[in-house]
Protein backbone atom coordinates (compact mmCIF):
# COMPACT_ATOMS: atom_id res chain seq x y z
CA UNK A 1 0.00 0.00 0.00
CA UNK A 2 1.31 3.57 -1.12
CA UNK A 3 0.23 6.87 1.18
CA UNK A 4 0.60 9.89 0.74
CA UNK A 5 1.00 12.17 3.82
CA UNK A 6 0.03 16.10 2.65
CA UNK A 7 1.71 18.22 5.65
CA UNK A 8 1.98 21.42 6.50
CA UNK A 9 4.71 23.80 8.55
CA UNK A 10 2.86 26.19 10.87
CA UNK A 11 3.50 28.18 13.57
CA UNK A 12 4.02 26.07 17.25
CA UNK A 13 0.40 26.05 18.84
CA UNK A 14 1.82 28.05 22.05
CA UNK A 15 2.62 31.03 19.61
CA UNK A 16 1.10 34.56 20.13
CA UNK A 17 -0.16 35.41 17.25
CA UNK A 18 0.47 38.99 15.78
CA UNK A 19 0.70 41.11 12.79
CA UNK A 20 3.06 43.69 11.22
CA UNK A 21 3.08 46.08 8.06
CA UNK A 22 -0.04 47.53 9.49
CA UNK A 23 -2.06 43.89 9.66
CA UNK A 24 -1.23 43.12 6.74
CA UNK A 25 1.69 40.44 7.32
CA UNK A 26 1.99 37.56 9.95
CA UNK A 27 4.36 38.30 12.52
CA UNK A 28 7.14 35.48 12.16
CA UNK A 29 9.73 36.75 14.04
CA UNK A 30 10.46 34.60 17.11
CA UNK A 31 7.76 32.02 15.94
CA UNK A 32 8.41 28.46 16.29
CA UNK A 33 7.25 26.31 13.08
CA UNK A 34 6.06 22.78 13.64
CA UNK A 35 4.30 19.99 11.80
CA UNK A 36 0.79 20.58 11.53
CA UNK A 37 -0.48 18.57 14.77
CA UNK A 38 -3.62 17.37 12.62
CA UNK A 39 -1.07 16.25 10.12
CA UNK A 40 1.07 14.28 12.67
CA UNK A 41 -2.09 12.04 13.40
CA UNK A 42 -2.53 11.19 9.35
CA UNK A 43 1.05 10.21 9.60
CA UNK A 44 1.19 8.20 11.94
CA UNK A 45 -1.55 6.46 11.41
CA UNK A 46 0.06 5.81 7.59
CA UNK A 47 3.26 4.48 9.26
CA UNK A 48 0.86 1.78 11.52
CA UNK A 49 -1.21 1.19 8.08
CA UNK A 50 2.69 0.52 6.59
CA UNK A 51 4.45 -1.25 9.13
CA UNK A 52 6.18 -4.36 9.00
CA UNK A 53 6.65 -3.92 4.83
CA UNK A 54 3.41 -3.49 4.15
CA UNK A 55 3.65 -0.30 2.21
CA UNK A 56 5.77 2.87 1.68
CA UNK A 57 4.49 6.10 3.39
CA UNK A 58 5.24 9.23 1.16
CA UNK A 59 5.01 12.84 2.61
CA UNK A 60 4.66 16.29 0.80
CA UNK A 61 4.40 19.45 1.59
CA UNK A 62 4.34 22.92 -0.30
CA UNK A 63 6.66 25.29 0.94
CA UNK A 64 10.05 27.44 0.09
CA UNK A 65 13.45 25.75 1.62
CA UNK A 66 12.77 27.01 5.56
CA UNK A 67 10.10 24.00 5.77
CA UNK A 68 12.63 21.57 5.33
CA UNK A 69 13.10 21.18 9.11
CA UNK A 70 9.63 19.99 9.22
CA UNK A 71 9.95 17.43 6.41
CA UNK A 72 12.68 15.82 8.07
CA UNK A 73 11.06 15.78 11.79
CA UNK A 74 8.27 13.39 9.06
CA UNK A 75 10.81 11.79 7.77
CA UNK A 76 11.96 10.91 11.36
CA UNK A 77 8.75 10.04 12.95
CA UNK A 78 8.83 7.58 10.16
CA UNK A 79 7.96 8.29 6.73
CA UNK A 80 9.67 6.54 4.05
CA UNK A 81 10.37 9.57 1.57
CA UNK A 82 9.74 12.75 1.12
CA UNK A 83 8.94 15.52 -1.89
CA UNK A 84 8.91 19.18 -1.32
CA UNK A 85 7.03 21.14 -4.49
CA UNK A 86 9.05 24.55 -3.70
CA UNK A 87 6.81 27.58 -3.45
CA UNK A 88 5.00 29.53 -0.61
CA UNK A 89 1.64 28.10 -0.48
CA UNK A 90 -0.02 30.80 -1.76
CA UNK A 91 -4.18 29.81 -0.61
CA UNK A 92 -5.42 26.64 -0.20
CA UNK A 93 -6.12 26.00 -4.26
CA UNK A 94 -2.69 26.62 -5.01
CA UNK A 95 -1.53 23.83 -2.37
CA UNK A 96 -4.19 21.20 -3.53
CA UNK A 97 -3.92 21.97 -7.36
CA UNK A 98 -0.20 21.43 -6.97
CA UNK A 99 -0.56 18.10 -5.04
CA UNK A 100 -3.02 16.99 -7.23
CA UNK A 101 -0.66 17.63 -10.67
CA UNK A 102 2.33 15.36 -8.69
CA UNK A 103 -0.42 12.80 -7.35
CA UNK A 104 -1.54 12.73 -11.55
CA UNK A 105 1.69 11.37 -12.44
CA UNK A 106 2.74 9.34 -9.02
CA UNK A 107 -0.84 7.81 -8.06
CA UNK A 108 -1.19 6.64 -4.46
CA UNK A 109 -3.40 3.93 -2.82
CA UNK A 110 -4.13 6.59 0.16
CA UNK A 111 -3.93 10.29 0.30
CA UNK A 112 -4.13 11.88 3.88
CA UNK A 113 -4.26 15.54 5.04
CA UNK A 114 -4.74 16.67 8.50
CA UNK A 115 -8.31 17.61 9.55
CA UNK A 116 -7.32 21.20 8.76
CA UNK A 117 -3.90 23.12 8.96
CA UNK A 118 -3.79 25.31 12.95
CA UNK A 119 -2.93 28.46 10.89
CA UNK A 120 -5.75 28.81 8.22
CA UNK A 121 -8.07 25.94 9.43
CA UNK A 122 -9.80 25.49 6.12
CA UNK A 123 -10.24 21.94 6.00
CA UNK A 124 -10.05 22.59 1.91
CA UNK A 125 -7.22 20.68 0.62
CA UNK A 126 -8.22 17.40 1.16
CA UNK A 127 -12.05 17.97 -0.74
CA UNK A 128 -9.96 20.00 -3.21
CA UNK A 129 -7.87 17.15 -4.05
CA UNK A 130 -10.71 14.94 -4.44
CA UNK A 131 -12.33 16.84 -6.54
CA UNK A 132 -9.40 17.74 -9.03
CA UNK A 133 -8.33 13.72 -8.74
CA UNK A 134 -11.90 12.76 -9.40
CA UNK A 135 -11.57 10.53 -6.10
CA UNK A 136 -14.03 10.13 -2.84
CA UNK A 137 -13.01 12.79 -0.23
CA UNK A 138 -13.95 12.47 3.35
CA UNK A 139 -13.05 15.88 5.58
CA UNK A 140 -12.77 14.78 9.12
CA UNK A 141 -12.55 11.38 10.26
CA UNK A 142 -12.11 10.32 13.82
CA UNK A 143 -11.16 6.42 12.97
CA UNK A 144 -9.60 4.52 9.81
CA UNK A 145 -9.30 0.70 9.55
CA UNK A 146 -8.45 -1.30 6.34
CA UNK A 147 -11.21 -3.83 5.40
CA UNK A 148 -9.47 -5.92 1.98
CA UNK A 149 -9.58 -2.99 -0.73
CA UNK A 150 -11.83 -0.82 1.31
CA UNK A 151 -11.15 1.03 4.14
CA UNK A 152 -14.32 1.66 7.11
CA UNK A 153 -13.90 5.35 8.22
CA UNK A 154 -15.73 7.09 10.50
CA UNK A 155 -16.96 10.66 9.97
CA UNK A 156 -17.81 13.37 12.62
CA UNK A 157 -21.03 14.72 12.23
CA UNK A 158 -23.15 17.31 14.76
CA UNK A 159 -24.00 15.18 17.24
CA UNK A 160 -22.65 11.64 16.44
CA UNK A 161 -20.87 10.21 13.60
CA UNK A 162 -21.00 8.28 10.50
CA UNK A 163 -19.35 5.20 9.86
CA UNK A 164 -18.49 5.06 5.62
CA UNK A 165 -16.81 2.62 3.21
CA UNK A 166 -14.86 3.78 0.98
CA UNK A 167 -12.46 1.73 -1.64
CA UNK A 168 -9.46 2.68 -2.36
CA UNK A 169 -8.04 5.04 -3.65
CA UNK A 170 -9.36 8.24 -1.73
CA UNK A 171 -8.70 11.04 -0.07
CA UNK A 172 -9.64 11.89 3.82
CA UNK A 173 -8.55 14.67 6.51
CA UNK A 174 -7.67 13.47 10.24
CA UNK A 175 -8.80 14.16 13.63
CA UNK A 176 -7.72 13.04 16.75
CA UNK A 177 -8.84 9.87 17.03
CA UNK A 178 -7.78 8.26 14.08
CA UNK A 179 -4.08 7.85 15.85
CA UNK A 180 -1.90 8.84 18.68
CA UNK A 181 1.06 11.47 17.17
CA UNK A 182 4.79 9.39 17.09
CA UNK A 183 7.61 10.66 18.56
CA UNK A 184 11.07 10.21 16.68
CA UNK A 185 13.66 7.50 18.23
CA UNK A 186 17.31 8.41 17.51
CA UNK A 187 17.40 6.05 15.33
CA UNK A 188 14.71 7.77 13.16
CA UNK A 189 16.31 11.17 14.11
CA UNK A 190 19.51 9.79 12.16
CA UNK A 191 18.23 8.18 9.46
CA UNK A 192 15.99 11.16 8.07
CA UNK A 193 19.29 12.93 7.50
CA UNK A 194 19.68 10.24 4.35
CA UNK A 195 16.14 9.50 3.74
CA UNK A 196 15.41 10.92 0.46
CA UNK A 197 13.86 14.59 0.04
CA UNK A 198 12.89 15.60 -4.06
CA UNK A 199 12.40 19.09 -4.58
CA UNK A 200 10.11 19.74 -7.63
CA UNK A 201 9.13 23.17 -8.99
CA UNK A 202 5.95 24.36 -8.94
CA UNK A 203 3.57 24.52 -11.98
CA UNK A 204 1.67 27.35 -13.40
CA UNK A 205 -2.02 28.05 -11.88
CA UNK A 206 -4.15 30.79 -11.36
CA UNK A 207 -5.32 32.06 -7.55
CA UNK A 208 -8.42 32.80 -6.36
CA UNK A 209 -7.73 34.66 -2.84
CA UNK A 210 -5.93 36.93 -1.66
CA UNK A 211 -5.67 37.99 1.78
CA UNK A 212 -5.51 41.74 2.52
CA UNK A 213 -5.26 42.11 6.28
CA UNK A 214 -5.41 40.48 9.45
CA UNK A 215 -7.64 41.37 13.05
CA UNK A 216 -7.35 39.73 16.86
CA UNK A 217 -10.13 39.64 18.50
CA UNK A 218 -11.35 42.44 20.57
CA UNK A 219 -10.19 42.35 23.95
CA UNK A 220 -13.00 41.88 26.87
CA UNK A 221 -13.29 44.00 29.86
CA UNK A 222 -12.17 43.53 32.94
CA UNK A 223 -14.01 40.09 34.70
CA UNK A 224 -16.31 40.95 36.87
CA UNK A 225 -15.74 38.55 39.87
CA UNK A 226 -18.92 37.02 42.25
CA UNK A 227 -17.73 35.83 45.61
CA UNK A 228 -17.60 32.20 46.25
CA UNK A 229 -20.16 32.20 48.74
CA UNK A 230 -22.71 34.38 46.66
CA UNK A 231 -22.24 32.13 43.67
CA UNK A 232 -25.88 32.00 42.84
CA UNK A 233 -25.64 36.03 42.45
CA UNK A 234 -23.41 34.30 39.15
CA UNK A 235 -27.03 32.88 37.61
CA UNK A 236 -28.73 36.68 38.24
CA UNK A 237 -26.18 38.40 36.30
CA UNK A 238 -26.48 36.19 33.38
CA UNK A 239 -29.61 36.38 33.15
CA UNK A 240 -30.53 40.59 33.69
CA UNK A 241 -27.39 41.91 32.93
CA UNK A 242 -25.52 39.37 30.21
CA UNK A 243 -28.70 38.19 29.40
CA UNK A 244 -27.32 34.78 28.14
CA UNK A 245 -29.47 32.53 30.15
CA UNK B 1 -26.27 36.55 -11.46
CA UNK B 2 -27.86 35.11 -8.25
CA UNK B 3 -27.00 33.39 -4.53
CA UNK B 4 -27.77 29.92 -3.87
CA UNK B 5 -27.64 28.30 -0.33
CA UNK B 6 -27.13 24.88 -0.08
CA UNK B 7 -30.01 24.10 3.65
CA UNK B 8 -28.65 21.20 5.15
CA UNK B 9 -30.84 18.82 7.30
CA UNK B 10 -30.27 16.79 10.02
CA UNK B 11 -32.82 14.12 10.42
CA UNK B 12 -35.22 16.31 8.04
CA UNK B 13 -34.81 19.16 9.77
CA UNK B 14 -33.10 22.01 9.68
CA UNK B 15 -30.61 23.42 12.66
CA UNK B 16 -30.32 27.05 13.42
CA UNK B 17 -26.90 27.17 11.55
CA UNK B 18 -29.15 26.69 8.48
CA UNK B 19 -31.76 29.75 9.08
CA UNK B 20 -28.45 32.09 9.97
CA UNK B 21 -27.13 30.63 6.17
CA UNK B 22 -30.16 31.32 4.53
CA UNK B 23 -30.11 35.15 6.40
CA UNK B 24 -26.64 35.84 5.98
CA UNK B 25 -26.99 34.70 2.37
CA UNK B 26 -30.19 37.11 2.18
CA UNK B 27 -27.97 39.85 3.16
CA UNK B 28 -26.02 39.01 0.21
CA UNK B 29 -28.70 39.09 -2.28
CA UNK B 30 -29.88 42.05 -1.45
CA UNK B 31 -26.44 44.21 -1.22
CA UNK B 32 -26.45 43.19 -5.11
CA UNK B 33 -30.01 43.44 -5.55
CA UNK B 34 -30.59 40.09 -6.71
CA UNK B 35 -32.54 36.27 -5.56
CA UNK B 36 -31.90 33.79 -3.44
CA UNK B 37 -32.47 30.34 -4.18
CA UNK B 38 -31.95 27.61 -1.32
CA UNK B 39 -31.33 23.94 -2.34
CA UNK B 40 -32.56 20.71 0.00
CA UNK B 41 -31.46 17.13 -0.57
CA UNK B 42 -32.90 13.71 0.95
CA UNK B 43 -36.12 13.52 3.04
CA UNK B 44 -37.78 16.19 4.35
CA UNK B 45 -41.37 17.28 4.67
CA UNK B 46 -42.57 20.60 2.96
CA UNK B 47 -43.54 22.74 6.05
CA UNK B 48 -39.75 22.15 6.98
CA UNK B 49 -38.77 22.97 3.08
CA UNK B 50 -41.07 26.28 3.43
CA UNK B 51 -39.90 27.72 6.79
CA UNK B 52 -36.73 28.71 4.37
CA UNK B 53 -38.35 31.01 3.03
CA UNK B 54 -39.46 32.82 6.19
CA UNK B 55 -35.79 34.11 6.41
CA UNK B 56 -35.72 35.17 2.52
CA UNK B 57 -35.29 32.30 0.69
CA UNK B 58 -37.32 33.32 -2.64
CA UNK B 59 -37.52 29.90 -4.59
CA UNK B 60 -36.97 26.57 -3.08
CA UNK B 61 -35.28 23.47 -4.91
CA UNK B 62 -35.99 20.49 -3.17
CA UNK B 63 -33.96 16.84 -4.30
CA UNK B 64 -36.04 13.83 -3.60
CA UNK B 65 -33.74 11.44 -5.30
CA UNK B 66 -34.04 8.29 -3.27
CA UNK B 67 -30.32 7.67 -4.27
CA UNK B 68 -29.65 10.43 -2.45
CA UNK B 69 -31.48 10.34 0.67
CA UNK B 70 -28.32 9.93 3.22
CA UNK B 71 -25.47 12.20 2.76
CA UNK B 72 -22.37 11.44 0.07
CA UNK B 73 -20.06 13.97 0.11
CA UNK B 74 -19.40 13.68 -4.05
CA UNK B 75 -23.17 13.25 -5.14
CA UNK B 76 -24.54 16.29 -2.74
CA UNK B 77 -21.53 18.86 -4.51
CA UNK B 78 -22.37 17.80 -7.76
CA UNK B 79 -25.65 18.21 -7.46
CA UNK B 80 -25.27 21.83 -5.49
CA UNK B 81 -22.63 22.72 -8.56
CA UNK B 82 -25.30 21.76 -10.84
CA UNK B 83 -28.10 23.65 -9.32
CA UNK B 84 -25.79 26.74 -9.08
CA UNK B 85 -24.99 26.79 -12.65
CA UNK B 86 -28.67 25.94 -13.70
CA UNK B 87 -29.99 29.05 -11.17
CA UNK B 88 -27.03 30.97 -12.79
CA UNK B 89 -26.02 31.29 -9.15
CA UNK B 90 -22.22 33.16 -8.76
CA UNK B 91 -22.40 32.76 -5.12
CA UNK B 92 -22.89 29.48 -2.84
CA UNK B 93 -23.12 29.70 0.72
CA UNK B 94 -23.34 27.07 2.91
CA UNK B 95 -23.22 26.22 6.64
CA UNK B 96 -19.25 25.62 7.89
CA UNK B 97 -20.84 22.30 9.32
CA UNK B 98 -18.67 19.41 9.31
CA UNK B 99 -20.74 17.91 6.24
CA UNK B 100 -20.55 21.53 4.60
CA UNK B 101 -16.67 21.20 5.10
CA UNK B 102 -16.49 18.45 2.93
CA UNK B 103 -18.70 20.12 0.35
CA UNK B 104 -17.36 23.80 0.43
CA UNK B 105 -13.77 22.67 -1.55
CA UNK B 106 -15.44 20.72 -3.67
CA UNK B 107 -17.74 22.91 -5.23
CA UNK B 108 -15.51 25.68 -5.50
CA UNK B 109 -13.51 23.56 -7.54
CA UNK B 110 -16.59 22.06 -9.74
CA UNK B 111 -17.40 25.83 -9.94
CA UNK B 112 -14.06 27.74 -10.76
CA UNK B 113 -14.46 29.52 -7.14
CA UNK B 114 -13.04 30.99 -4.88
CA UNK B 115 -14.05 29.56 -1.25
CA UNK B 116 -13.92 31.51 2.32
CA UNK B 117 -14.42 28.70 4.92
CA UNK B 118 -15.80 29.71 7.87
CA UNK B 119 -16.62 33.33 7.60
CA UNK B 120 -17.87 35.14 10.40
CA UNK B 121 -19.72 38.21 8.97
CA UNK B 122 -20.58 39.88 5.55
CA UNK B 123 -19.02 40.48 2.28
CA UNK B 124 -17.90 43.67 1.96
CA UNK B 125 -17.73 45.27 -1.40
CA UNK B 126 -15.44 48.31 -1.61
CA UNK B 127 -13.80 49.61 -4.92
CA UNK B 128 -14.50 46.43 -7.05
CA UNK B 129 -13.21 44.54 -4.03
CA UNK B 130 -15.52 41.53 -2.64
CA UNK B 131 -13.92 40.43 1.30
CA UNK B 132 -14.88 38.65 3.33
CA UNK B 133 -13.44 38.40 7.31
CA UNK B 134 -12.55 34.70 8.49
CA UNK B 135 -11.62 33.19 11.42
CA UNK B 136 -7.65 32.54 11.36
CA UNK B 137 -5.13 30.56 13.75
CA UNK B 138 -8.09 28.75 15.31
CA UNK B 139 -9.01 31.63 16.56
CA UNK B 140 -6.45 33.53 17.84
CA UNK B 141 -6.87 36.12 15.13
CA UNK B 142 -9.29 36.96 12.04
CA UNK B 143 -8.31 37.31 8.47
CA UNK B 144 -10.19 39.43 5.87
CA UNK B 145 -9.97 37.36 2.27
CA UNK B 146 -10.20 38.90 -1.09
CA UNK B 147 -11.97 36.51 -3.48
CA UNK B 148 -11.06 37.39 -7.27
CA UNK B 149 -12.38 34.78 -8.94
CA UNK B 150 -16.11 34.92 -10.44
CA UNK B 151 -18.01 32.56 -8.66
CA UNK B 152 -17.68 32.58 -4.90
CA UNK B 153 -18.30 29.83 -2.71
CA UNK B 154 -18.69 31.55 1.36
CA UNK B 155 -18.93 28.67 4.57
CA UNK B 156 -20.17 30.18 7.31
CA UNK B 157 -19.32 29.89 10.82
CA UNK B 158 -22.04 28.46 12.93
CA UNK B 159 -23.63 30.88 15.41
CA UNK B 160 -21.96 34.14 13.94
CA UNK B 161 -24.88 36.12 11.73
CA UNK B 162 -27.94 36.63 13.55
CA UNK B 163 -31.08 34.90 12.49
CA UNK B 164 -33.16 37.87 10.59
CA UNK B 165 -36.54 37.10 9.73
CA UNK B 166 -37.50 38.13 5.68
CA UNK B 167 -40.39 36.51 4.73
CA UNK B 168 -40.76 35.48 1.01
CA UNK B 169 -43.92 33.99 -0.64
CA UNK B 170 -41.16 31.12 -2.21
CA UNK B 171 -42.80 28.33 -4.16
CA UNK B 172 -41.03 24.38 -3.47
CA UNK B 173 -39.78 23.00 -6.88
CA UNK B 174 -38.87 19.35 -7.48
CA UNK B 175 -34.98 19.49 -8.94
CA UNK B 176 -33.66 16.89 -10.77
CA UNK B 177 -29.87 16.21 -11.78
CA UNK B 178 -28.53 12.86 -13.51
CA UNK B 179 -26.39 11.69 -11.12
CA UNK B 180 -23.04 9.68 -11.80
CA UNK B 181 -21.66 6.41 -10.53
CA UNK B 182 -18.67 7.47 -9.65
CA UNK B 183 -20.07 9.72 -6.90
CA UNK B 184 -21.14 7.11 -5.12
CA UNK B 185 -18.48 5.42 -4.27
CA UNK B 186 -17.89 6.27 -0.84
CA UNK B 187 -21.12 3.74 1.29
CA UNK B 188 -22.53 5.09 3.71
CA UNK B 189 -22.86 1.92 6.77
CA UNK B 190 -24.42 3.30 9.76
CA UNK B 191 -25.47 7.01 11.41
CA UNK B 192 -24.89 7.00 15.25
CA UNK B 193 -26.76 9.90 16.86
CA UNK B 194 -26.31 10.68 20.52
CA UNK B 195 -29.54 12.38 20.84
CA UNK B 196 -29.97 12.63 24.12
CA UNK B 197 -27.30 15.59 24.14
CA UNK B 198 -27.14 19.16 22.64
CA UNK B 199 -24.24 18.75 19.78
CA UNK B 200 -20.96 20.78 20.80
CA UNK B 201 -20.68 22.69 17.85
CA UNK B 202 -24.43 23.77 17.31
CA UNK B 203 -24.82 24.92 21.11
CA UNK B 204 -25.57 28.62 22.20
CA UNK B 205 -24.04 27.16 25.78
CA UNK B 206 -21.12 25.08 26.30
CA UNK B 207 -20.51 23.75 30.08
CA UNK B 208 -17.07 22.59 30.19
CA UNK B 209 -13.94 20.76 32.17
CA UNK B 210 -10.98 21.06 32.96
CA UNK B 211 -8.33 19.15 34.86
CA UNK B 212 -9.30 20.85 38.15
CA UNK B 213 -11.95 18.27 38.31
CA UNK B 214 -9.93 16.01 39.00
CA UNK B 215 -11.20 12.74 37.72
CA UNK B 216 -14.01 11.31 35.02
CA UNK B 217 -16.09 10.50 38.16
CA UNK B 218 -17.01 14.03 38.87
CA UNK B 219 -18.55 14.86 35.64
CA UNK B 220 -21.47 14.10 37.24
CA UNK B 221 -22.58 17.94 38.50
CA UNK B 222 -21.07 19.18 34.45
CA UNK B 223 -23.67 17.19 33.28
CA UNK B 224 -26.14 18.31 35.38
CA UNK B 225 -25.51 21.34 35.30
CA UNK B 226 -25.71 21.60 31.17
CA UNK B 227 -28.84 19.69 31.12
CA UNK B 228 -30.50 22.57 33.11
CA UNK B 229 -29.14 25.17 31.11
CA UNK B 230 -29.40 23.04 27.52
CA UNK B 231 -26.30 23.46 27.54
CA UNK B 232 -22.99 20.77 25.66
CA UNK B 233 -20.77 19.93 27.70
CA UNK B 234 -16.97 20.13 26.68
CA UNK B 235 -13.41 19.75 27.91
CA UNK B 236 -9.52 20.57 27.72
CA UNK B 237 -6.75 18.74 25.88
CA UNK B 238 -5.41 16.92 28.67
CA UNK B 239 -9.13 15.57 30.02
CA UNK B 240 -9.60 13.86 26.61
CA UNK B 241 -6.03 13.00 26.22
CA UNK B 242 -6.55 11.09 29.92
CA UNK B 243 -9.61 9.68 28.43
CA UNK B 244 -11.94 11.22 30.96
CA UNK B 245 -13.72 12.66 27.93
CA UNK B 246 -14.32 11.80 24.25
CA UNK B 247 -12.14 13.39 21.83
CA UNK B 248 -15.45 15.25 20.46
CA UNK B 249 -15.60 17.48 23.72
CA UNK B 250 -12.14 18.54 23.31
CA UNK B 251 -12.14 22.33 22.91
CA UNK B 252 -8.90 24.69 21.95
CA UNK B 253 -6.81 25.16 19.14
CA UNK B 254 -6.18 21.27 18.17
CA UNK B 255 -9.94 20.64 18.97
CA UNK B 256 -12.73 22.10 18.40
CA UNK B 257 -13.78 25.63 18.17
CA UNK B 258 -17.25 26.87 19.80
CA UNK B 259 -18.41 30.48 19.42
CA UNK B 260 -21.38 29.72 21.95
CA UNK B 261 -23.31 32.53 23.98
CA UNK B 262 -22.22 31.41 27.03
CA UNK B 263 -18.92 29.69 27.75
CA UNK B 264 -18.80 28.52 31.13
CA UNK B 265 -15.46 27.01 32.09
CA UNK B 266 -14.87 25.36 35.27
CA UNK B 267 -11.58 24.09 36.29
CA UNK B 268 -9.73 25.00 33.43
CA UNK B 269 -6.40 27.22 33.56
CA UNK B 270 -6.49 28.51 30.19
CA UNK B 271 -3.63 27.66 28.12
CA UNK B 272 -3.26 29.46 25.17
CA UNK B 273 -4.12 26.57 22.61
CA UNK B 274 -7.84 26.54 24.65
CA UNK B 275 -8.32 30.15 24.63
CA UNK B 276 -8.35 30.28 21.31
CA UNK B 277 -11.11 27.86 20.65
CA UNK B 278 -13.12 29.61 23.08
CA UNK B 279 -12.24 33.16 21.92
CA UNK B 280 -15.32 33.43 19.83
CA UNK B 281 -17.70 33.40 22.87
CA UNK B 282 -19.93 36.24 23.81
CA UNK B 283 -19.90 35.51 26.96
CA UNK B 284 -17.21 33.82 29.41
CA UNK B 285 -17.49 32.77 32.62
CA UNK B 286 -14.40 31.23 34.55
CA UNK B 287 -14.63 29.03 37.64
CA UNK B 288 -11.19 28.34 39.26
CA UNK B 289 -9.63 28.15 42.66
CA UNK B 290 -6.40 29.92 41.59
CA UNK B 291 -6.98 33.65 41.15
CA UNK B 292 -3.72 33.76 38.91
CA UNK B 293 -5.18 30.89 36.04
CA UNK B 294 -4.62 32.95 33.03
CA UNK B 295 -8.62 32.11 32.18
CA UNK B 296 -9.54 35.06 34.29
CA UNK B 297 -7.55 37.59 31.54
CA UNK B 298 -10.16 36.64 28.70
CA UNK B 299 -13.46 36.01 30.71
CA UNK B 300 -16.36 38.47 31.49
CA UNK B 301 -17.38 36.48 34.54
CA UNK B 302 -15.51 34.60 37.40
CA UNK B 303 -15.69 33.04 40.58
CA UNK B 304 -12.33 32.54 42.18
CA UNK B 305 -13.20 28.91 44.11
CA UNK B 306 -13.44 25.33 44.43
CA UNK B 307 -15.55 23.85 41.85
CA UNK B 308 -16.72 21.05 44.06
CA UNK B 309 -18.34 23.87 46.79
CA UNK B 310 -19.54 26.54 43.76
CA UNK B 311 -20.99 24.37 40.92
CA UNK B 312 -23.75 22.68 43.32
CA UNK B 313 -24.69 25.96 44.55
CA UNK B 314 -24.60 27.40 40.70
CA UNK B 315 -27.26 24.07 40.34
CA UNK B 316 -29.24 25.57 43.06
CA UNK B 317 -29.60 28.54 41.95
CA UNK B 318 -30.52 27.78 38.28
CA UNK B 319 -33.38 25.33 40.00
CA UNK B 320 -34.49 28.28 41.93
CA UNK B 321 -34.33 30.91 39.06
CA UNK B 322 -36.24 28.07 37.10
CA UNK B 323 -38.91 27.64 39.48
CA UNK B 324 -39.77 31.75 39.90
CA UNK B 325 -39.54 32.23 36.21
Amino acid sequence: MTILVCISNVPDTTTKITFTDNNTQFNTNGVQFILNPYDEIALARAIELTDGGKGTVTVINVGEANTEPTIRKALAIGATDAVRINAKPHDAWFVAYQIAQYVKANPFDLILTGRESIDYNGSKVAGMLGELLDLPSVSIIKKLELDGDKAIVEREIEGGKEILTIPFPFVAGTAEGVAEPKIPNMRGIMSARTKPLTVIEPVDVKTNSEIISYETPAPRGQVKLVAADDSGKLIDLLHTEAKVI
Amino acid sequence: MSVLIYAENADGKFKKSIFEVVSYARAIADQSNTTLTAISIGNINTDELNSLAKYGADKILNVANAQLKNFVNQAYASVIAEAAKKEGADIVVLSNSFSGRGLAPRIGVKLDAGLVDGAVELPELNGGKFTVKKTAFSGKAFAVVELTSANKVIALTPNSYKIVEAAKTAKVEDFNVETKESDFKAMLKEIVRSTDKVSLPDAEIVVSGGRGLKGPENWGMIEELASLLGAATACSKPVSDSGWRPHSEHVGQTGIAVSPNLYIAIGISGAIQHLAGVSSSKVIVVINKDAEAPFFKVADYGIVGDAFEVVPKLIAAIKEHKALV
